[in-house]
């Protein structure tokens, strides 16, 4: 992704040193004995993060026998209160995404364009979501906020926009930092653009893939946030999930857990490939 | 701002004359406007986080010291100071602590790995991967953990036909041991998503430079490499303290309330387990761990001062 990626410059470098015959010989031996270690690590981390995963999807494709079966994913749509906990789910997504896009590009842009100084601030107020614990804002919001507030599930909404914060704001952060904003604002601005043109022609379409990926980030939070959602009493999917399992045996919880894990994976992965395709179309369009 | 109003602020094109009064006022209101225009263009921004970070703290703090009658009290602070409360704040603190140290440790290996790993496929699967993995967490990394180190799980039936009892070693996935490896699952990638920014300010000239000068590849590392990466790697681990100390969802699950925790202790006080009389202790637990991040905070950003220094 970026131009500096060590990967390939080690190779270069390598490359370079090797007139000198002093130099070649150690880096040659030095490259093998990192190859070495780097797959040593690669694969302890690999077989960490796989076969809890390999684990979770082999139990939710067993019936109750043990045998291979895609029940519990047949079973799933029909359980009791997931379809209830779904709407709810997307419900609250759809107006968190919306809120935050809202809230966080245009201020995001602008710090960019105008005020450069408070990039550090932001930084820091960004990340005060992470480390304020969620149990700690919901107890001061239930204590705080006003009943009818606390009647909405879009009081989880509004609390989610937070917790996204410091993930949305890293992604936008990074997609205006590698463009050129102020040459495309002045270009724009000197063929006559006002700032609303600016901003929708010009930066929103250029920073789309950080804003897609931001917006993936922020459903993932949604579909997978269990202490506000369960301590303001909504029977949000991850909710379900917990006290369905009080009442039933384990396979369908697991397959809703997997099914929302892989479905996150794959649209992330997803949004950075157009990303990638779209960069070199438009890389090709300028060199032809 | 339209068109007309771009290029009548261009002082180049201004034309001076009969207009120069009535411009003189607008260029005047306009200078005010654009004074007071950043506060305007970042006060939603400021407004919200306001109410959503701010006003729940300051409730925290209101009534861990108020009791439930109204009125200032210390009893809910003497109590979250004492017996098991105190105990709840150890434990969150010892977890806090090496949850931080070993995957962020570990996390800096994985993340050099990566990067200097040739295969653009793998860098892509990891950097999606990582930032669905650091929001995981709850009960479905509870069903994977059983489904895989359970007592019936894949993995114990692997190494059990090896002739290894993880139980001998003292590993319980129910247990302190079992938490800190379970919550690696998000911390690791928490600390690949925050080092490795840093690992790409790493100059290969600087490499070179060293090379040129002789010094071996462990000489880089120590001399070079480290202390130019020090200050990120410690920022790091201390969001890493913060993202485990605060934990609720895992752990519940995980040890259903055998360990005393101070989030699950919090997260009893709301669900209503609690003596009657007592129920704003849950505000003072809260405003203990408050004040526990407050200072993790600060050394953060004194941190990340440190270490902007490096990069660019």
């Amino acid at each position: 992704m970026a131009p500096l990626s060590s990967g390939s410059v080690f190779e270069v470098s390598e490359i370079q040193n090797e007139p000198v015959p002093a130099f070649s010989s150690g880096s040659t031996k030095r490259r093998r004995h990192f190859r070495l270690w780097r797959l040593v690590v690669l694969v302890l981390a690999g077989g960490y993060f796989l076969i809890p995963l390999y684990a979770g999807i082999k139990f939710s494709l067993q019936n109750s026998a043990g045998h291979f079966s895609f029940q519990a994913y047949d079973k799933l749509p029909g359980a009791p209160g997931f379809s209830a906990a779904l709407t709810l789910s997307l419900k609250i997504a759809v107006a968190t995404m919306v809120a935050s896009t809202l809230l966080m590009v245009p201020t995001a842009i602008y710090v960019h364009v105008r005020l450069p100084q408070l990039r550090r601030v932001l930084d820091v107020v960004t990340v005060l979501p992470i480390v304020i614990p969620p149990i700690v804002l919901i107890v001061g919001v239930l204590g705080a906020f006003p009943e009818w507030a606390k009647a909405s599930p879009y009081l989880l909404s509004f609390m989610y926009v937070i917790l996204a914060m410091p993930f949305v704001y890293r992604s936008l952060d990074a997609g205006l930092g590698a463009i050129d904003l102020k040459t495309l604002t002045e270009a724009s601005r000197s063929l006559g653009g006002n700032w609303r043109k600016t901003m929708w022609r010009v930066i929103l379409p250029n920073i789309r893939p950080a804003l897609l990926s931001a917006t993936v980030l922020t459903l993932a939070l949604v579909f997978g946030e269990y202490t506000m959602a369960s301590l303001d009493l909504w029977q949000t999917i991850p909710v379900w999930i917990v006290q369905f399992s009080i009442s039933s045996d384990g396979n369908i919880q697991v397959a809703a857990s997997m099914l929302g894990l892989v479905v996150t994976w794959i649209l992330l992965v997803a949004v950075v490939s157009l990303d990638r395709s779209q960069s070199r179309r438009t890389l090709r369009r300028m060199g032809g | 701002m339209s068109k007309s109003e771009v290029v009548a602020s261009d002082p180049g094109t201004s034309v001076p004359g009969s207009e120069a009064t009535t411009h003189r006022t607008s260029s005047l209101l306009r200078r005010v406007l654009r004074k007071i225009e950043p506060a305007f263009a970042i006060a939603p921004f400021l407004i919200f986080t306001f109410l959503g970070l701010g006003v729940p703290s300051l409730a925290v703090i209101y009534y861990a010291f108020h009791g439930e009658k109204g009125g200032w009290t210390w009893s809910n602070m003497h109590l979250v100071t004492h017996g098991i409360f105190l105990v709840g704040f150890e434990n969150s603190i010892k977890l806090g602590l090496l949850s931080a140290i070993i995957p962020g440790i570990l996390g800096v290996f994985l993340a050099y790995a990566i990067q200097t790993s040739n295969s653009n496929v793998l860098r892509r699967l990891t950097t999606t991967g990582a930032g669905v993995l650091a929001n995981f967490g709850g009960i479905n990394l509870t069903f994977m953990f059983i489904a895989t180190l359970g007592s019936t799980g894949i993995l114990t039936y692997w190494l059990r036909d090896l002739g290894i009892n993880l139980a001998n070693f003292g590993f319980n996935l129910f247990t302190f041991s079992g938490v800190l490896f379970v919550y690696m699952y998000f911390q690791l990638p928490l600390m690949v998503l925050v080092v490795t920014p840093a690992l790409g300010g790493l100059r290969q000239s600087w490499r070179e430079a060293a090379e040129n000068m002789g010094a071996s590849s462990w000489k880089y590392w120590r001399h070079v490499g480290i202390p130019v990466l020090m200050p990120s790697i410690l920022g790091g681990m201390l969001l890493l303290f913060g993202s485990a100390f605060a934990a609720y969802a895992t752990a519940e699950s995980l040890t259903l309330g055998v360990i005393a925790l101070s989030p699950i202790q919090i997260g009893n006080f709301l669900n209503g387990n609690v003596i009657a009389g007592q129920t704003h202790v849950g505000y003072a637990i809260a405003l203990g761990m408050l004040v526990i991040l407050t200072v993790t905070m600060i050394f953060y950003s004194l941190v990340r001062k440190r270490a902007s220094k490096w990069l660019r």
